[in-house]
């Protein structure tokens, strides 16, 4: 076919994959920027952890509910912390839930992007909409006078926490997305995140929840809750919340990548 | 480069011991009726299945095996999605551009395929026809060396197929090698180097469209009528006419007559009207088509 009259050379093959770093880094961003674009997303990353963090604040105040520490910095660590579970639970899953069911898994498995990119990609993505959700969370409770000296160790701790804790809810949730239909996985993320803001020891501390209050430091909502918590409050390494953190990881990864379903 | 192909769904066998080779540089459609197990053959092919029985080889390549290697040289265009519904159409396209090293201009792309009036919509507000020559642009984008593309004008209106044949073209004259599923006859006939036809899963021909369409007895004759025809109508006429040509029912107001179309046989098929007291409605001549070639080989018709 080379006498075609259409040779123009702009097709000449010329096939290859961009750098890694380079494919992930535009993953990362092409993630967040739909994430953000996402009304119902931002509502569940940023409005409701502030509108809690103020009511929360608030009703404290009102009806002198006792916080040893003040209402502030007692709650702070908790929206913190449910920020992250938003992210990196229900938002990640409802998002990799459509991601299935629109194909786009499918089209970018046939892309030079290997699957390891696209799970760096996600990774990213999260870490970045926890930078802007702390940077909001943080001003606001500044204003209502959050002022937290966790030291270098603590600072330490609430890394790791929230490392750990995206980590293990990423999990979770890809579990979610990986197994279930798109529009069961939108009801379950959601009914879960419900189930673990009032439930699971994410905002209050667990240990005022009586004798559920074990049980609720053993969920990753708790121990996250309580990981940042003792990290931010008292400068102090959450020890067993990491290692509770690391225990649902390693389940949430094992049973996500025998269950994931591309299609 | 598909051998011995078998892929089994359940109780379902939707490829059947399936074989055949595409050449490079060259455009090669694989036509059949829908359910033909066209789509599950490229999808082996782009690895997205394990082959259940027989072996593929995609540029040499195992595309299971070598699947990291195997995809940046390759464009796939799927069926249908392939993009977040929320992406604006040129946004995704780009995207796609900054996973390869040396992607087409973008622009230039987005010109040819006519996006540019809906490059800001988001995906899931663009017509059918946007969507699928969005995915085809996202198929080519990347330079590939070889190309599927499962039915890529379905739903296209003409102008679109036509923007959309041309850029096929010159991607095979610029050495790309194209490998199209349709259930189009006019877009195989027009576009193929190669033909292979498949039903149930099965090769059942293969050849360049003259061929297939050429080949010996290479004319037909149609005959439509105005009311159904009387009980035994195909098989009174096959004994009429003799060995010589094959009679298929198209439906039950209307024959395809292939073998020698001459005088004698027209003869024949008329005084079979007469005798049987069928009012012909037209009785046309002509050179064999795809269409009638898959008839003649399944019984089927191809379409509806």
């Amino acid at each position: 076919m080379t006498a075609s009259p259409h040779t123009s050379g702009t097709f000449t093959p010329q096939p290859g994959a961009a750098p890694l770093a380079t494919q992930v880094l535009a993953q990362t961003r092409m993630e967040t920027k739909l994430l953000l674009r996402n009304g119902e997303q931002l509502l569940l990353a940023i409005v409701i952890p502030v509108i809690v963090l103020v009511g929360g604040v608030l009703a404290a105040e009102h009806i002198g509910l006792s916080f040893p520490a003040g209402p502030v910095d007692t709650l702070t660590p908790g929206v913190l912390a449910l920020g992250v579970m938003s992210t990196s639970f229900t938002s990640l899953a409802i998002a990799t839930g459509f991601e299935r069911r629109y194909g786009v898994l499918k089209r970018l498995g046939a892309s030079p992007l290997p699957r390891s990119g696209l799970l760096m990609g996600k990774v990213g993505s999260l870490l970045a909409v926890e930078v802007l959700q702390f940077a909001v969370i943080g001003a606001v409770a500044a204003v209502l006078g959050w002022s937290p000296t966790p030291g270098v160790v603590g600072a330490v701790g609430a890394v790791l926490v929230v490392l750990l804790g995206t980590a293990a809810f990423a999990s979770l949730g890809l579990l979610l997305a990986g197994a279930l239909r798109a529009e069961a996985t939108l009801a379950a993320a959601n009914l879960v995140y419900l189930l673990l803001l009032a439930g699971g020891a994410v905002v209050i501390p667990s240990t005022d929840y009586g004798a559920f209050g074990h049980v609720a430091a053993l969920l990753p909502s708790g121990a996250l809750g309580n990981g940042l918590r003792a990290a931010l409050m008292d400068g102090a390494m959450p020890v067993v919340p990491l290692l509770v953190l690391g225990v649902w990881t390693a389940v949430g990864t094992v049973l996500t990548s025998r269950t994931f379903k591309w299609e | 480069m598909v051998d011995d192909l078998t892929m089994r769904y359940g109780d379902t066998l939707a490829v059947d011991g399936l074989s055949l080779e595409v050449a490079r540089r060259s455009i090669t459609a694989v036509l059949g009726p829908n359910g033909a197990g066209k789509t599950t053959t490229l999808e082996t092919c782009e690895g997205y299945r394990r082959p259940q029985q027989g072996s593929v080889r995609v540029l040499g390549l195992d595309p299971q095996a070598d699947r990291r290697s195997l995809l940046p040289r390759i464009g796939v265009m799927l069926q249908n999605g392939g993009a977040w519904s929320g992406v604006r159409a040129v946004e995704m396209l780009r995207h796609i551009a900054t996973l390869h090293a040396h992607p087409l201009d973008v622009d230039m792309l987005v010109d040819r395929l006519g996006l540019g009036s809906c490059g800001r919509t988001p995906y899931r507000r663009l017509s059918g026809g946007q969507q699928q020559r969005l995915a085809l642009a996202m198929a080519v984008i990347g330079r590939p060396e070889l190309v599927f593309v499962d039915e890529p004008t379905a739903g296209m209106d003409p102008q679109a197929r036509r923007a959309t044949w041309e850029l096929l073209e010159e991607l095979r004259g610029d050495g790309v090698t194209i490998v199209l599923t349709t259930h189009y006859m006019d877009e195989a006939e027009r576009l193929a180097d190669t033909i292979h036809v498949i039903d149930h899963g099965r090769l059942i021909a293969s050849g360049t469209p003259f061929e297939l369409t050429r080949a010996s007895g290479g004319s037909t004759i149609r005959l439509v009528v105005t009311e159904p025809f009387p009980p035994g109508a195909p098989a009174s006429l096959q004994d009429s006419l003799g060995p010589l040509t094959e009679v298929h029912a198209v439906n039950e107001q209307s024959l395809l007559i292939t073998g020698p179309a001459d005088a004698s046989t027209l003869a024949t098929v008329s005084a079979w009207c007469e005798q049987h007291g069928v009012l012909p409605e037209s009785l046309s001549l002509g050179q064999r088509t795809l269409e009638d070639v898959f008839l003649q080989l399944t019984g089927r018709e191809l379409t509806k």
